[in-house]
């Protein structure tokens, strides 16, 4: 059991990370009712509100908050107890984070921000809802600060060059945030604010959606990283082998830091203002990120196969067999890894330049998200918490729980087949995503697409079953089950490894190298939006 | 640093592949001129109702069965919101925003760009098969965006 007081601090973090997350499932499933015709919502609860908040609290809140938790927990295990310093700084970031959700949930709810998670100006909200991303986003800077100071303080008292596995991985998550994190920040106190209190009447629409996009992709590798620790360090341990190479895996997170961040015009690739070669260079660098993800896929499959054999499994795939599929804490991730060969795919189609064009926009850029974000990181998070939860609070994940989390577990996965297999489908088609629903006046085409709708709202109500399922799971884990001492594994590396490079842990090295590739991939492109730019645009509040 | 030799293979596999779908895309881009849309025409969006040739939104034929579309898109609609061409016109279009973000999608073609106020869009496309085609914005702009949409009639 790693120290009391970082406990109570991942779990109050956890905590926030599962409220969010239960009040944004229910804003999903009836999203999926609504757009299959299928309700009309009352109490004038708008659709667009719902998809606002569902946005900003799974996308934004419960990933966030879940991350940070994790990553506290990890590093009081593999670093030791936290010091006091990193430990009360990590509280101060709490309180600011849950302020600006709070804050942000609020106005949401008020209807005075329904401008969905994106913000796109020039859409204008209530300057609180700003002030409370601002909020969020400066508690997670603190947070970072907190695991960079713990970790520096560690480095120094234990004069170890190589620090844990777990804790680089930690210190690289939190520095590709904070990188990322300066364009949203940038444009949201720079722009938004400004603009939404009124002591400036225009903003340039471009750059907002630049800096937001500069921050739009590596959060989608925010969101992975973690779950990459969970399959790197916690996953050999839990299927009974070892981290097939500890440089590799170092090697991986250095890449995701280089190359998830000069990568956002891929979601910009339709827009005017932005020339075709700079977003072809974009997209050329976006192709390099998916190298780590591959590294990834054959250090997990070479952990499989090696734990396997020594199990005495035999045959060219027998060792597929042996591992412990009803483990839970395996199970989850498994379902999640293998998610995200499709997710993958699709992906690497999203960002393939023209072919965007088939995809901008449409229902089917939903159903990528909702296989990468909620299905391999969220399974992947499901399955972090069914151990970690009970972990922390000195309880045991009961026979009966683990089987409930499996049931869980398959629930989502089928639920997720439905809903984001139609989205895929019908985005093909044509369906635009983020659009209540409609018909466009009986057109032919909109008609045929409703029967997919309805595929997703059947595939939305089993994921929310799923949703309540969990619920009902961390309650128990967290308040019921039997007292205990729970294991948090963490994975050894393999003894014929080679040593790690100490160069891995050079971070000037790195973030010097980030730097000089997002200088080079945004400076011109960024430039001549500044110099060449239309003039700005007043705030619309079109709900 | 020590790499597995199944790893290296699994490695060059995968950057090979990757290299040959850049290739791909690549020529595609550069060789065949598909490239996403990306004119740098700006407008000052609050006098784009007023600005030639957006102050008179319209159809225009310009060429053997080739057309321009000149459009304004406007929480909720676009205007014109009536089209028609003939079977094989090649319809040039041109659309800017007076107000928010929109989008510009034909759904069942490759006609599909955003409309970013300050900015004027272009797309061609070529409408080989007749039809009712649906004009849609599939970016959210506010609480009618699921009404945005016009029609382009292509007769036989």
């Amino acid at each position: 059991m790693i120290d009391k007081r970082d406990a109570q601090l991942s779990l109050g973090f956890l905590s926030v990370s599962f409220m969010a997350l239960f009040i944004g499932a229910i804003a999903g499933l009836l999203q999926t009712l609504v757009r299959s015709g299928t309700i009309e919502l009352p109490l004038s609860i708008g659709y667009y509100q719902l998809l606002t908040a569902h946005g900003v609290l799974l996308a934004l809140i419960f990933t966030t908050f879940f991350i940070v938790g994790f990553l506290y927990a990890g590093i009081s295990k593999t670093m030791g107890a936290l010091y006091d310093v990193p430990r009360r700084t990590g509280w101060l970031g709490f309180a600011m984070m849950t302020f600006g959700t709070i804050l942000a949930t609020i106005f949401i709810l008020l209807n005075k921000a329904t401008v969905l998670y994106t913000f796109y100006a020039p859409l204008q909200a209530s300057p609180w809802f700003y002030v409370a991303l601002v909020h969020v986003v400066v508690g997670s800077w603190l947070c970072a600060f907190s695991m960079w100071n713990q970790y520096y303080i560690w480095k120094r008292r234990t004069k170890n060059k190589l620090s844990p596995l777990f804790s680089y991985m930690a210190v690289m998550t939190m520095a590709l945030w904070f990188i990322a994190t300066l364009g949203v920040a940038a444009t949201v106190i720079l722009q938004f604010i400004p603009w939404s209190i009124g002591w400036v009447d225009k903003i340039d629409i471009l750059i907002s959606r630049t800096l937001f996009w500069y921050f739009g992709h590596p959060l989608v590798y925010f969101w992975l990283l973690p779950a990459y620790m969970c399959w790197y360090v916690v996953i050999p341990k839990i299927i009974g082998g070892k981290i097939f190479s500890d440089a590799l895996a170092r090697l991986s997170f250095v890449l995701f830091l280089l190359f998830s961040i000069p990568v956002g015009f891929h979601h910009q690739l339709l827009e005017p203002g932005i020339s075709h070669s700079w977003k072809f260079f974009q997209v050329v660098l976006t192709f390099m990120v998916i190298v780590p993800s591959l590294m990834t896929a054959f250090s997990m499959f070479a952990v499989f196969e090696t734990a396997g054999r020594k199990k005495g499994a035999k045959g060219l795939f027998g060792w597929f067999k042996v591992l412990p599929w009803k483990d839970v804490r395996f199970f989850a991730p498994m379902m999640g890894m293998l998610i995200f060969v499709p997710a993958g795919a699709g992906g690497i189609i999203n960002a393939s330049h023209q072919l965007n064009q088939v995809i901008h926009n449409t229902l089917w850029v939903t159903g990528h998200f909702h296989l990468t974000v909620a299905s391999t990181v969220a399974l992947t998070f499901f399955g972090i918490a069914y151990w970690l939860v009970p972990y922390l609070s000195g309880r045991t994940l009961t026979p009966q729980m683990n089987r409930l989390g499996i049931i869980q577990t398959i629930l989502w996965t089928v639920g997720m087949a439905f809903m984001s297999g139609a989205m895929h489908l019908v985005g093909l088609f044509g369906a635009p995503r983020r659009t209540a629903y409609t018909t466009y006046s009986d057109h032919p085409q909109a008609l045929d697409w409703v029967p997919y709708q309805a595929a997703m709202a059947i595939g939305g109500t089993i994921l929310f079953i799923a949703i309540l399922l969990l619920m009902y799971i961390i309650g128990y884990l967290a308040f019921k089950a039997p007292k205990g001492e729970m294991d948090f594994p963490v994975g050894e590396v393999e003894e014929e490894a080679a040593a790690t490079p100490v160069i891995l842990e050079n971070w000037k090295l790195w973030v010097g190298i980030c730097a000089a590739l997002i200088l080079i991939a945004y400076t011109i492109p960024f430039w001549h939006m500044i110099e060449h730019g239309p003039p700005g645009s007043p705030g619309y509040k079109f709900w | 640093m020590h790499i597995h030799k199944y790893e290296k293979i699994w490695l060059w596999s995968g950057a090979v592949c990757l290299t040959i779908f850049l290739l791909i895309v690549g020529v595609s881009a550069y060789a065949m001129g598909n490239q996403p849309p990306s004119h740098m025409e700006t407008i000052d969006p609050k006098k784009a109702a007023l600005t030639a040739p957006f102050d008179k939104p319209a159809l225009t034929k310009i060429g053997d069965n080739e057309y321009e579309a000149v459009m304004l898109a406007q929480a909720f609609t676009f205007t014109p919101s009536k089209m028609t061409v003939p079977k094989g016109s090649t319809v040039h279009f041109k659309v800017t925003s007076t107000d928010v973000v929109h989008g510009f999608q034909i759904p069942a073609t490759n006609v599909n760009m955003m409309i970013t106020p300050g900015y004027v869009s272009k797309i061609s496309h070529t409408f080989d098969k007749p039809g009712k085609y649906l004009i849609l914005c599939n970016e959210y702009c506010g609480v009618g965006h699921q009404v945005m949409a016009v029609t382009l009639e292509v007769t036989s």
